[in-house]
């Protein structure tokens, strides 16, 4: 009864779309990521990662973070 | 009934003129003018008449019109629905959300004005029914009655305003730098802007602010997510917000210095001047359901020692 009344609390408070999720990797350092279910994608140098980035984040409503290894991450909040 | 025609009408007329005077029309926009003014003046009629027919009907010895009142107090807590929920509406379409703490304050504060819209009415009804009956003719009882009436409507104007920002805190310009991505304002961290362009326009358009609680109880509201939500809206809305749907790099985020409880703010604004920043958060209101009062009680009060 409990798990079945939880369960119908879960599904009303369901908020369509993903958030508090890293959405993808941008990178130039292929060794600093591993496979997963975010898509990782490679940049040749530093200008091509922020362009990537800014599409990225444009097309996602997302926004980039930089974990000061080489890598971006696009997050939405 | 109209025997009392000099009770209810100089008592309908105060119980209006009290609910204009707190209807305000300002910056905010809420209520929207004209029509959202429109229909809480028409609710304000609405809740003088309840208010100043109540005493002729007792008189009249028609106890069960008295029972309207509590009707009246059922359909005054459905304007406060009301508002909760068209304010949650249009919440989606803010570019910086109000939050739902400043929207219960809001929907409060209508409810909280159609009452005393209520009770001044009823007061005024009152005090013209006792000078007529005990001390003074018909005329005189009228015009002492609205004399007090329109003391009360000052009165009950200075019990529901509420405290701002400038009451209990103090707020200073700040200064906004960079620790490689991390945007900084004092010295706090508020959050991680990787894209070097965003960076950029912060620095050259940016303005912060730093919000010094004078004591622990200004601390402990200041520290309520829902009034820092408030101060983000009210920035945005007076300075304007330089931003876009799919810009959450330029989201005001008003954080918290967890060592003194400091608040920090950076914002990006259409006019960046950072005296109005300062000033506009000095105005935002203190949000009734953010209000905390470590102070009165004993441990707290035993711990700020």
């Amino acid at each position: 009864m409990l798990g079945k009344k939880l369960q119908t609390k879960e599904v009303l408070n369901l908020d369509v779309g993903l958030r508090e999720a890293i959405l993808a990797i941008i990178t130039t350092d292929e060794s600093k990521v591993m496979g997963g279910s975010v898509p990782v994608f490679l940049a040749r140098d530093e200008e091509e990662k922020e362009k990537i980035s800014l599409m990225l984040a444009k097309v996602t409503s997302g926004i980039i973070h930089d974990l000061r290894n080489g890598c971006y991450v696009i997050v939405r909040h | 009934m109209f025997n009392y025609g000099y009770i209810i009408v100089p008592s309908i007329l105060i119980g209006i003129i009290a609910r204009v005077s707190m209807l305000r029309i300002d910056y905010r926009q809420y209520p929207s003018y004209p029509q959202g003014a429109f229909s809480h003046f028409t609710l304000g009629i609405v809740a003088a008449s309840l208010g100043s027919v109540a005493l002729p009907a007792l008189i009249e010895k028609e106890f069960s019109a008295v029972t309207f009142l509590a009707l009246a107090a059922q359909q005054f807590r459905e304007v406060r629905n009301m508002e909760r929920q068209s304010l949650d509406n249009i919440e989606q379409t803010e570019l910086v959300p109000r939050g739902t703490a400043y929207i219960e304050d809001i929907a409060k504060a209508f409810e909280a004005r159609n009452y005393m819209t209520m009770l001044t009415s009823l007061i005024v009804s009152i005090l013209i029914f006792i000078f007529k009956e005990y001390l003074v003719d018909r005329t005189y009882s009228v015009i002492i009655g609205c004399f007090i009436g329109i003391f009360v409507i000052i009165l009950f104007n200075k019990i529901i305003s509420r405290q701002l920002i400038r009451d209990i805190a103090d707020v200073y310009p700040a200064k906004i730098s960079f620790d490689g991505p991390l945007l900084k304002v004092g010295g706090t961290v508020i959050m991680n802007i990787g894209l070097q362009s965003s960076r950029e326009i912060y620095l050259e358009k940016g303005i912060a602010v730093e919000i010094i609680p004078k004591d622990e109880n200004a601390n402990a509201t200041l520290s309520n997510i829902g009034q820092r939500q408030a101060i983000q809206h009210n920035a945005s809305i007076q300075l304007g917000i330089r931003k876009d749907t799919d810009e959450p790099d330029f989201t005001p985020l008003a954080r918290r210095n967890p060592e003194n409880g400091n608040i920090v703010m950076a914002i990006v604004c259409m006019e960046p001047d950072v005296e109005m920043l300062v000033e506009s958060v000095k105005r935002t209101l203190v949000l009734e359901s953010s209000k905390r009062k470590p102070l009165s009680s004993y441990a707290g009060k035993k711990a700020a020692d």
